[in-house]
């Protein structure tokens, strides 16, 4: 089953030319260029979508293959309302996510919790594992904190850390489990979260259905709402779980290149045999990441727990457990990288909505374009080989050609 | 002379029996959970007040087909018999191997249900209190999607490529077997009625394909890390049907959305047996197909040349390479082929139950999955293990009007659960192909 494993070289740039070696700003760059044009890519596709479901277009489209004697004036009526839709779903894009206050407070509200679950799954990539059990994370951290937050009366600011703390620590409860598993039987995480996401989900519906976790009155799954005291409290109309996901991609920055764990983590992560060679304990490092990874998960529920909805049902996480994953591969397993995807996917998500209201285009578009670009992103050679394409008369393809960052 | 000769054989029995250890483990095991199971039947039997349970096994609730009243109390004591005596087998390291040791097992497996449906259902209150109703169509229904996409996932990791993507192969296949009988249905007279939703099973099979050839294509060509490619063809899987479903108008819906179901086809004579005769041979022709997919995929592997380098580029891609076998070719072929199972598998969601929903798979090609891994990555036990999990969830849709007793949602994490439980090595070392995930890369 370790054959599973994706090696981390796989998400993480290119050590002889990604961020992790070099701090020169030159090695940044293929990497940053690869990822624009993956995002650009991706919004290409989008675009085509956009336009072939358009009702004008599809009706220029109807008349082209009916008259084709008429080619030139149908085709020209298929380019301009193609480029009509795509220009109005895009800037209602840019609108709805940077548009307006309110706009970039939907942005940002959305990419705190992305933000703090990328990180759990970006940590996990860096000790070698792959953590797909944000979901079932959260959900259980959302029942804790939840519970917590809905059944005692505390004074404020201490409900609040109670609160937090109950859904942190059951996230990182249910993160560890696979660490365990992982160390004491070798049990695949790949397996082991997906399965444990689906118990989660049975989990949260188990408890829902019990009266203690009832609202009154209301025969959906719902629990009573989050007191108000154990709310975050909000500072112009933002919460402040939005800095406290950059507070938390600190401390990763900090515990993955500074601490002795973080340390081990990525030795454990490049050559798990070596580090055990070297005297490290490999399971110590598992279970530590993955209750680790957990946490920033448990932490990304609350902010959508605490800070937005205060109410918990089984839908309470949405795709946000989902989108961690692809917000942390495009991020190339690095916090700074999560921060930018994190923001990036908040943005697309807020956008989307008023994609929705003002151009009528279905959300789900935004879900499309963010799962191509992680794609793209993954596949550096298919980008590249685009650009060869191009230039295929010059002897060096330029992503050959690059400098090879700071080892020269 | 004969002394000489007789002393080693008279010394040998004196000697004592060498047990290795995982002998003594999986003994030790079967003690633990046989008791367990004991101990279960016999809370469940002493939980009943008032035995009588009813059951509607010949057909739905009717006026003339009332649910048939019976005494469960024979049931619970057969049920706790049988794990006694298996028990005491296990005790004392009797319990048989090999086929006669998987009869006695689903023996006490059936014991166990049987126990515990008794106890589900006494102590009925009021007229309309539930009766007991027939697993097997059910079952099929659920198992039918699960068994493809376990079939899919089987041949692509046997070629050595993780398929994670099979929930995203079930929901675009789903979509597009929809899609593809509605049209059919609204627009091409050609086709008749009957034969319509068969024409949306294409429309399944080019979806399931066309994911695969997405998974293949990044995963081979440009070495893509294949659990990667695989949770971003979900994602993908699930946006694209979402956004085209969106894209349906209303007043198109017949056009694109609305399926029409597969009709059941009898068997003729088979489908007379009593119980279960209807259930399994008047289904649909997707019933059948799985059926037949599980022996054909089972020969595929097992029995062809073809199966053979399937497995080679699964297990040893570069020997397989030496030998003149081209792994990536191969395994291109494997990939596509488990599209069209997984295809198939997506379709009869729409196509045995209707519209298009865009949470219509709820989850259940990661459950396909699991069966993949439970049935230690072999086409026969990866389809039992279908079987096994279909039968776990429509227990659970069953028991649903008994939530009070039953923990429906507990009940239906069981599957999972016991991925977990197989994954972790408790009951017995599960091994995958040897190059499962590993890109190959022929070198110069």
């Amino acid at each position: 089953m370790t054959a599973m494993s994706p090696a981390p070289e796989a998400i993480t740039p290119d050590p002889e030319e990604g961020p992790a070696k070099g701090r020169d700003l030159r090695s940044w760059l293929p990497t940053v260029r690869d990822t624009l044009v993956a995002i650009l890519l991706a919004l290409a596709v989008g675009a085509f979508l956009i336009a072939i479901s358009d009702d004008e277009v599809i009706e220029a489209l109807d008349n082209l293959f009916s008259y084709p004697g008429s080619f030139f004036i149908y085709a020209g009526d298929v380019v301009r309302h193609s480029a009509g839709a795509v220009w109005d779903a895009y800037s209602a894009l840019v609108r709805g996510a940077v548009g307006s206050g309110s706009a970039l407070q939907r942005t940002l509200e959305r990419s705190a919790p992305l933000i703090c679950a990328g990180l759990g799954v970006t940590i996990a990539f860096r000790a070698g594992l792959f953590n797909i059990g944000a979901t079932g994370q959260m959900l259980v951290g959302a029942l804790a904190a939840g519970y917590v937050g809905f059944t005692y009366d505390l004074p404020p600011g201490i409900h609040l850390l109670a609160a937090i703390g109950a859904g942190v620590l059951a996230s990182a409860v249910w993160g560890g489990i696979v660490g365990v598993l992982k160390a004491q039987t070798g049990a695949h995480e790949v397996i082991t979260t997906i399965m444990l996401n689906q118990i989660g989900r049975f989990t949260v519906l188990y408890f829902l259905a019990k009266e203690s976790f009832q609202r009154e009155g209301s025969d959906n799954l719902l629990s009573p709402p989050v007191a108000d005291s154990a709310t975050y409290p909000t500072i112009a109309g933002l919460h402040i779980g939005i800095p406290l996901a950059l507070v938390a991609a600190l401390g990763v920055w900090w515990l993955l290149e500074r601490s002795k764990l973080g340390f081990e983590m990525r030795a454990v992560g490049a050559n798990p045999e070596a580090s055990r060679t070297a005297g490290m304990s490999i399971a110590k490092v598992y279970i530590a990441t993955m209750a680790i990874a957990g946490l920033l998960s448990g932490l990304a529920i609350t902010m959508t727990l605490l800070g937005l909805q205060q109410s918990v049902t089984d839908q309470v996480v949405g795709s946000v457990g989902f989108d961690a994953i692809t917000v942390a591969l495009l991020g190339r397993a690095t916090p700074l990288g999560t921060v930018l995807a994190g923001l990036l996917f908040g943005a697309l998500s807020a956008g989307g909505l008023g994609m929705q209201t003002s151009a009528g285009v279905p959300p789900e578009l935004i879900q499309v374009v963010q799962a191509l670009i992680v794609l793209f992103v993954a596949a550096p050679a298919l980008i590249r080989g685009l650009g060869r394409i191009k230039r295929r008369k010059k002897p060096a393809a330029p992503a050959v050609a690059e400098p090879k960052g700071a080892t020269a | 002379m004969t002394d000489v000769i007789e002393t080693p054989a008279a010394a040998a029995p004196v000697e004592p029996q060498v047990r290795d250890r995982a002998d003594v483990r999986r003994q030790i095991k079967l003690v633990v959970v046989l008791g367990l199971v004991l101990l279960a039947e016999v809370w469940f039997k002493l939980e009943i007040d008032d035995p009588t349970v009813a059951h509607l096994f010949k057909g739905p609730r009717t006026k003339d087909n009332p649910p048939v009243e019976f005494d469960g109390t024979v049931i619970s004591w057969v049920a706790v018999a049988l794990t006694a005596v298996a028990l005491l087998l296990a005790l004392v390291n009797r319990f048989p191997r090999g086929w006669v040791g998987v009869l006695v097992a689903v023996a006490v497996g059936l014991g166990f249900y049987g126990a515990f449906l008794m106890w589900a259902y006494a102590d009925p209150s009021g007229a309309f209190a539930p009766a007991m109703t027939n697993p097997i169509p059910g079952t099929i229904r659920i198992a039918t999607a699960l068994v493809f996409g376990a079939l899919a996932g089987v041949l692509c990791e046997r070629a050595g490529v993780v398929n994670i993507a099979i929930e995203g192969q079930f929901i675009a296949g789903a979509f597009f077997g929809s899609v593809f009988s509605s049209f059919a249905i609204a627009s091409i007279a050609a086709i008749p009625l009957f034969w319509c939703p068969v024409f949306g099973l294409l429309g399944g099979v080019l979806a399931g394909m066309g994911v695969a050839a997405m998974l293949a294509f990044f995963s081979l060509r440009y070495h893509v890390d294949q659990v990667v490619v695989g949770v971003v063809l979900v994602a993908f899987g699930y946006g694209i049907t979402s956004f085209l479903l969106g894209q349906i108008p209303d007043d198109r819906n017949d056009q694109f959305n609305n399926p029409g179901l597969l009709e059941p086809v009898e068997i003729p004579v088979l489908h007379e047996i009593p119980y279960i005769g209807e259930a399994l041979f008047g289904q649909t022709l997707l019933v059948y197909l799985a059926y037949v997919s599980v022996p054909a995929v089972w020969f595929l592997l097992f029995q062809t040349r073809w199966g053979l380098r399937v497995r080679s580029v699964g297990e040893h891609p570069k020997a397989a390479d030496t030998v003149g076998i081209d792994p990536n070719r191969t395994r291109w072929q494997a990939v596509l082929l488990g599209g069209v199972f997984a295809g198939l598998g997506g379709a009869s969601f729409t196509l045995s139950t209707g519209a298009f929903d865009k949470e219509m798979t709820a989850g259940l090609g990661f459950i396909s999955l699991a069966a993949v891994i439970m049935g230690r990555w072999h086409p026969v036990y990866a389809a039992m293990a279908a079987l096994m999990f279909g039968f776990l969830r429509n227990l659970r849709d069953q028991l649903s009007i008994l939530d009070e007793k039953v923990p429906g949602d507990l009940l239906a994490a069981l599957p999972y659960l016991a991925t977990i439980i197989a994954v972790a090595g408790f009951v017995g070392r599960v091994r995958a192909p040897a190059a499962d995930g590993q890109p190959y890369q022929k070198s110069d």
